[in-house]
């Protein structure tokens, strides 16, 4: 049977630890541990996570669980991976979960490596869309308009003006045996693929969309909310790709409204009216084509 | 049995690699390391090394996957050389403070700017404060006895250290040697297999490379200083009991050849030992007392071995393959430390040689001896630094 919000184990595998209230990155974790269980190898770069869960002697992993160098934390879990099967171990998981700038910035060459491997591994990308642990600057997953403290909003610089990398698209050109896009805010659907990353036979990539309640100006107890909101109207999508083909989870008939998501987090509140509008152009550009090249 | 083998210093390396049998091995290359990697992937092929061959996509991962590896408990091996080792460097400070017992062999090349592939000692001599054991090696045998030693040594439970066996690229990576191959059961016997007190163990989950903040740091870093204080025992002893096992020994920390009733000492490291050996036997047949001192590690630094075998020296020399910009040879500082707590300390004076591959000829040698014995006798405070054979104008010191 597979694993839902009833039927999950109680046990706990990380707690204790002194993340922000409503951070869902401490949560993607503690989901993630009750799918994979105690045999799991976490392998926490550093991050917001590693350093509220690794500070001596206040440990809060319950199962093995190590900081790689930023740059490396696939290199590391292919390391762990080998000296497991080099010693014949059986019945562990290899689990990462980096940040967005420990994946698609500093920690995409040792990424692509691993895949290319094809270690069986999971790599979760919590995506916060900013570098949250060092006080929120831009990273390569902050999306367009944003305000950060490295990307003002100003006169000059009117918030971060790049677009999010496509992670998950890179992962599937790498022809990764199973890739997924996830939300925080449709914990059914996370759920789900995260058994699949464990039970899959090479190597796998869960994108959370993990809302920063700290780095986003929104209160702590809405996580959830803005986290299947991002999902309604648009700015983020639940997808999978597996044996080659993309498919889309959930396709909105109607979008929920892109001002309402974008004005009530502080990050986004210097928006103007064509801020909005480009916004919305480019995420009626992105669901054109995963219309057209995702659903059968 | 005949077990000499032809091979090169990169080739004999690797069959050390093969006897001591890492579980994995993570390989990315770079000239001129490169045939130690190759090896070790025919090894693989042909069945004679097991390991997890890993390829890597960079020097980086190389030294990331080691950790990995180690810190679930497999003894592991990487090669590098230069701006690979020095792309590796945030990964060598984590290796060693979390105590993974990792072997390294580096080929010992300039680094760039200006770009070189030959061989100079700057790349590993600007890594001495990782906190990694650094030997250094004269010959493709000692390359392959050094790299065996260095599992014993890093694996010994009061060191659990990494270490790095340097090796001079070209002079000792690509020349060819007739070298002897120990037994695979007495390699067994002295470096068994060794369950490490730090590693992840799936039914006793543990938390590694953890943080540590001001009230615990600096103990963390007194524990790390004391491990490699303590590899200075360990050094000896594995020589030691590689000359029991293996009928061959390297001195230890240092070798001593001449040294003790002579008046002028070359310090030295690598391959050059080797020719400057050469030179002193010349200068003996005409009656110099002169003297080498091979160093075999740098860190630990070998300073109670120096002190002693260099303390009644007039003069000593510091020949080495590299500078520290702006102050002298990384060696030259070490060695003046150490000789700073006698009574006496001898005259000493620094040879700057070999950078980017130049040559460093018998004569060199001996016009180096020549210039320490001046030197000693002469009283004036005269510069006691000097680039060998230096092609362009001299700039005041």
């Amino acid at each position: 049977m597979a694993i839902n919000a009833r039927n999950m184990t109680n046990k706990e595998l990380f707690y204790g630890h002194k993340a922000c209230g409503g951070c869902a990155a401490s949560l993607t974790i503690r989901w993630t541990l009750k799918v994979f269980g105690e045999r799991t190898i976490a392998v926490v770069p550093p991050n917001c996570m590693s350093t509220v869960g690794f500070i001596f002697p206040h440990m809060t992993f319950g199962c093995n669980a190590i900081i790689p160098p930023f740059a490396a934390t696939a290199a590391v879990m292919s390391g762990i991976l080998a000296s497991a099967k080099a010693q014949g171990l059986e019945d562990y998981h290899v689990v990462g979960f980096a940040g967005d700038g420990g994946t698609a910035d500093i920690g995409l060459q040792a990424l692509s490596g691993a895949i290319d491997r094809n270690d069986k591994i999971t790599y979760i990308c919590y995506d916060n869309e900013a570098y949250m642990n060092t006080g929120i600057q831009k990273s390569g997953l902050t999306p367009y308009g944003t305000k950060t403290t490295n990307t003002p909003a100003g006169k000059n610089i009117h918030g971060s003006m790049s677009s999010k990398k496509n992670m998950f698209e890179i992962m599937a050109a790498h022809d990764i045996t199973y890739a997924a896009t996830v939300s925080v805010g449709y914990p059914e659907d996370m759920l789900k693929k995260l058994e699949k990353a464990k039970n899959a036979p090479g190597p796998s990539y869960i994108h959370v969309f993990a809302p920063c309640p700290t780095g986003w100006g929104v209160e702590s107890d809405t996580t959830i909310e803005i986290g299947k909101e991002a999902v309604d109207c648009g700015l983020w999508y639940l997808a999978e790709y597996e044996n080659g083909e993309f498919t889309l989870n959930k396709n909105p008939k109607d979008f929920s409204s892109i001002e309402d998501y974008l004005k009530k987090q502080s990050r986004f509140s210097h928006l103007d009216a064509a801020d909005i509008d480009e916004i919305t152009v480019q995420r009626d550009k992105k669901w054109e084509k995963i219309r057209k090249n995702w659903v059968r | 049995m005949n077990n000499k083998i032809f091979a090169s210093g990169d080739e004999a390396l690797a069959l050390g690699v093969r006897l001591a049998k890492p579980q994995v091995i993570a390989a990315y290359p770079i000239t001129p390391q490169t045939i130690t990697v190759e090896r070790l992937a025919d090894y693989v092929e042909d069945g004679s090394l097991k390991t997890e061959y890993m390829y890597v996509e960079s020097e980086h991962s190389a030294m990331a996957a080691c950790i990995g590896a180690s810190a679930m408990g497999a003894r592991t091996f990487t090669a590098t050389s230069s701006q690979g080792l020095l792309y590796m460097c945030e990964c060598l400070h984590y290796a060693s403070g979390s105590r993974f017992p990792i072997v390294m062999m580096n080929a010992n090349r300039s680094t760039a700017t200006p770009w070189n592939i030959y061989g100079d000692q700057r790349d590993s001599l600007s890594q001495l404060d990782t906190g990694w054991i650094q030997l250094y090696v004269e010959n493709g045998q000692e390359a392959l006895d050094t790299v065996i030693q260095a599992y014993r040594i890093a694996e010994n439970p009061e060191v659990m250290t990494p270490v790095m066996v340097n090796l001079d690229g070209f002079v000792l990576t690509h020349t060819y040697e007739l070298v002897d191959l120990p037994e695979q059961a007495s390699v067994d016997k002295y470096i068994p297999y060794k369950d490490y007190p730090n590693k992840m163990d799936l039914d006793n989950p543990m938390s590694t490379c953890i943080t540590a903040g001001p009230a615990w740091n600096t103990e963390f870093r007194y524990q790390q200083h004391c491990a490699i204080m303590n590899s200075a025992e360990a050094i000896n002893e594995a020589d030691k009991e590689f000359e029991a096992l293996f009928g061959r020994s390297y001195g230890g920390m240092v070798e001593n050849y001449l040294c003790d009733d002579a008046n002028a000492i070359i310090v030295t490291l690598g391959s050059v030992a080797g020719t400057t050996r050469i030179v002193v036997d010349d200068l003996r047949a005409k009656g110099y007392k002169v003297g080498l001192l091979k160093l075999r590690c740098i860190r630990p630094f070998p300073k109670d071995e120096l002190k002693k075998i260099l303390g009644n020296s007039k003069v000593v020399g510091v020949l080495e393959k590299d500078i520290s910009f702006g102050y002298e040879g990384a060696v030259f500082t070490e060695v003046n430390s150490a000789l700073s707590t006698l009574d006496k300390m001898p005259k000493t004076y620094n040879f700057i040689a070999g950078l980017g591959g130049r040559n460093i000829s018998k004569n060199d040698i001996k016009e180096a001896f020549e210039k320490i014995i001046a030197y000693g006798n002469n009283n004036e405070n005269a510069s006691n630094l000097e680039f060998v054979k230096l092609g362009c104008e001299e700039y005041g010191n």
